[in-house]
């Protein structure tokens, strides 16, 4: 069973089709990567997935459970980590992944936020409020939340987003060692170079629609490329 | 276009928002019904009060008095004996009257004795309101009338060798009030208004200050999650939508009283400074709520109508966009909680014309504020409808506010082309960029 099927998904706001007839799927335990531009689709696509958003036709499942039907379930199992989220600002990082785990297991609240912790790398700043991090600090200390509860499917919406270099590779290589250990991953991201490092396979998005879909490697061979940057560019033109 | 033109035309274009406009708007229009009925009520205190006139002296000083009366009011009950009280009385009440007056029978006798003559009022009051006794006030204002014209007729008579108090004041008025289905002697109209005002202001004063405090957090509460792009997190943590709208709520609903509470110690100090200053007893005439059922159900009023204050607060939050736009929001809450309580201090609820009643009783916040006044007086059908609706009330808007929460609008608010670009990222600028 695929971790995540997603069938003739179509997405509208209004009028206009953000989303517009896509379908693929990913394995348990795998990195599966949305590549496009800013505005291709990628948010809406990980938003419905989290159940923000309704589904306008076609469907989703994840872990077998449908995204309309079965919302509730699907917030138990899933992780979600928005591209510009935030935290909040009164609480210190330590309450705030006290707060978040208080929604899960109480018997493994300890845990998940020792966890959180540690994947957070604060050292004694965990301990100081939210609106004195850095926005390294910060996407550190959601990287930690979204990952410290054992998610079957982490959904990370650029993960690495205004990063600097040393950050950015910590946190990819965190989402590395969490697939490992066997949560499936879906992220998005426009930085090429970061998918190819990531994930085992990848799909294209342009105009809300999938151009391309493979493995990184078996799509650089087939478009003759020497990156994923080229693949793209051959692909949309 | 210059710098400044073009700087004042972005700021003008920022600031045209419904946001900026509809509060405004609303408020227009709930100050241009308020006006239309005040206008009502001026057209009213211009008119000759309704009056019933039994003249049981054949005196003098008492056709005076009658003849000023019948002259400038306008008399639909005229009689020469006092065993016709009661026909007055039931005759004013069918024809809107205001007043019986009674001039007694030895009236002008006790005026050539040196002794005030007694005139004795029926008031037949319809409303508590300050602007309820308009009517009264221009017939005290003819009664008072009256006594100047007795004066002179006094002075002219050789009487003014008399005692110089008595002649400026002739006449005594003996006053009766029937409020209600209730009597109370001794009292004016204008004196029950008082009364009432000071027992039922406070819950007014307490139910604007929880709604508009608590009302605040909650909008701006919702606006901070967006502000802070807490909220997608949020909503797809395993929390039922509801209990994420009753967290707010109760959150809400607890910081308000608190808040409320602080600010109440101060206020009831500033009423203490009033009631030192004399005043009947209520519990004499029984306008007081006596009943721990009549406490119950004033609480019980305030209680539900905090929730759907509360609720309707979440509703406008959800449009809340920021900070800055919260801010805005809490604008027409405030006012929906200020002007319940002025209709209610300057109009008694039942003489309201038939657009007012329908806008205070559409007004939750009404409700509590109504109730001290009602229950005095034992109209247990006005809080107990005014709970129902209530209840019905908040229901409504909390499944309003849940299904927003289920639905895309919280996060994508408009589904407008230009808003969508924000959703989707770059979505039409951008989207062949790489």
């Amino acid at each position: 069973m695929a971790a995540v099927d997603v069938k003739n998904l179509v997405k509208h706001y209004g009028s206009i089709r953000a989303v517009n007839d896509i379908s693929f799927n990913v394995n348990e335990g795998e990195i599966f990567g949305l590549i496009g531009p800013n505005g291709a689709g990628k948010t809406t696509v990980l938003r419905v997935m989290s159940t923000l958003l309704k589904i306008s036709s076609g469907s989703i499942k994840i872990m077998g459970y449908d995204v309309e039907k079965d919302a509730d379930k699907i917030r138990k199992i899933i992780s979600y980590l928005p591209e510009d989220a935030g935290a909040y600002k009164n609480l210190t990082g330590r309450a705030y992944l006290q707060f978040i785990a208080n929604f899960f297991d109480a018997k493994q609240s300890r845990e998940m936020i020792e966890k959180g912790i540690e994947i957070s790398d604060l050292g004694e700043r965990i301990d100081d409020r939210v609106d004195t991090y850095s926005k390294g600090m910060m996407r550190r200390l959601l990287v930690g939340r979204a990952l410290m509860i054992n998610p079957k499917l982490a959904i990370l919406d650029e993960p690495t987003s205004g990063l600097d270099v040393i950050n950015a590779q910590e946190i990819r290589k965190l989402v590395k060692d969490t697939a490992k250990k066997g949560t499936t991953v879906l992220l998005s991201s426009h930085n090429m170079l970061e998918v190819e490092y990531l994930c085992e396979r990848i799909a294209l998005i342009s105009d809300g629609r999938i151009v391309e879909e493979g493995k990184p490697r078996v799509l650089m061979d087939k478009y003759k490329a020497s990156n994923i940057e080229e693949v793209f560019t051959k692909v949309v033109r | 276009m210059g710098a400044l033109g073009n700087i004042i035309r972005k700021e003008i274009k920022e600031l045209m928002t419904p946001a900026t406009f509809l509060p405004i708007i609303i408020v227009a229009l709930i100050f241009g019904t308020m006006g239309n009925s005040i206008q009502g009520i001026q057209e009213q205190a211009k008119e000759k009060p309704v009056i019933g006139v039994i003249n049981a002296d054949n005196g003098t000083y008492a056709e005076i008095a009658s003849s000023i009366l019948r002259t400038n009011a306008r008399s639909v009950y005229n009689s020469t004996t006092i065993d016709d009280k009661q026909t007055g009385l039931d005759t004013l009440k069918q024809k809107d009257g205001v007043a019986l007056i009674i001039i007694p029978s030895g009236f002008t006798g006790q005026l050539l004795n040196e002794t005030p003559g007694q005139i004795e009022v029926y008031w037949i009051m319809k409303g508590a309101g300050i602007m309820d006794t308009i009517s009264s006030g221009v017939l005290q204002y003819l009664i008072t009338y009256v006594n100047t014209n007795i004066s002179k007729e006094l002075i002219k008579g050789n009487h003014t060798s008399v005692n110089a108090s008595f002649v400026l004041m002739p006449t005594a008025k003996v006053e009766t009030t029937y409020f209600k289905d209730r009597e109370f002697k001794n009292l004016s109209p204008d004196a029950i208004v008082g009364m009432l005002s000071s027992q039922s202001l406070l819950i007014p004063i307490v139910m604007m200050m929880i709604i508009i405090m608590a009302g605040g957090i909650v909008i701006t509460s919702m606006a901070l999650e967006k502000e802070n792009k807490t909220l997608e997190t949020l909503l797809t943590l395993p929390v039922k939508r509801t209990s994420i709208v009753t967290g707010k709520i109760v959150a809400a609903a607890v910081i308000g009283l608190l808040l409320s509470i602080i600010y109440m110690v101060g206020m009831s100090y500033y009423f203490q400074g009033f009631q030192m200053s004399g005043g009947a007893d209520l519990s004499e005439y029984n306008l007081i709520l006596s009943s721990v059922q009549d406490y119950l159900l004033i609480g019980l009023s305030l209680f539900i109508t905090l929730i759907a204050g509360l609720a309707l607060c979440m509703l406008f939050g959800t449009f809340a966009k920021n900070y800055k736009s919260a801010q805005t929001l809490t604008f027409p809450i405030t006012m929906l909680a200020l002007i319940p309580m002025f209709l209610t201090m300057f109009a008694d609820f039942g003489t309201l014309p038939l657009a007012l009643k329908a806008l205070v009783f559409a007004i939750p916040f009404s409700h509590p504020m109504m109730a001290p006044r009602a229950l005095i007086f034992g109209d247990y059908a006005v809080v107990i409808s005014g709970i129902i609706y209530v209840s019905i009330f908040a229901v409504i808007t909390i499944a309003v506010v849940v299904w927003i929460f289920k639905t895309d609008r919280l996060l994508t608010g408009s589904t407008r082309m230009k808003k969508i670009s924000k959703v989707g990222g770059q979505f039409f600028r951008r989207k062949r960029q790489y």
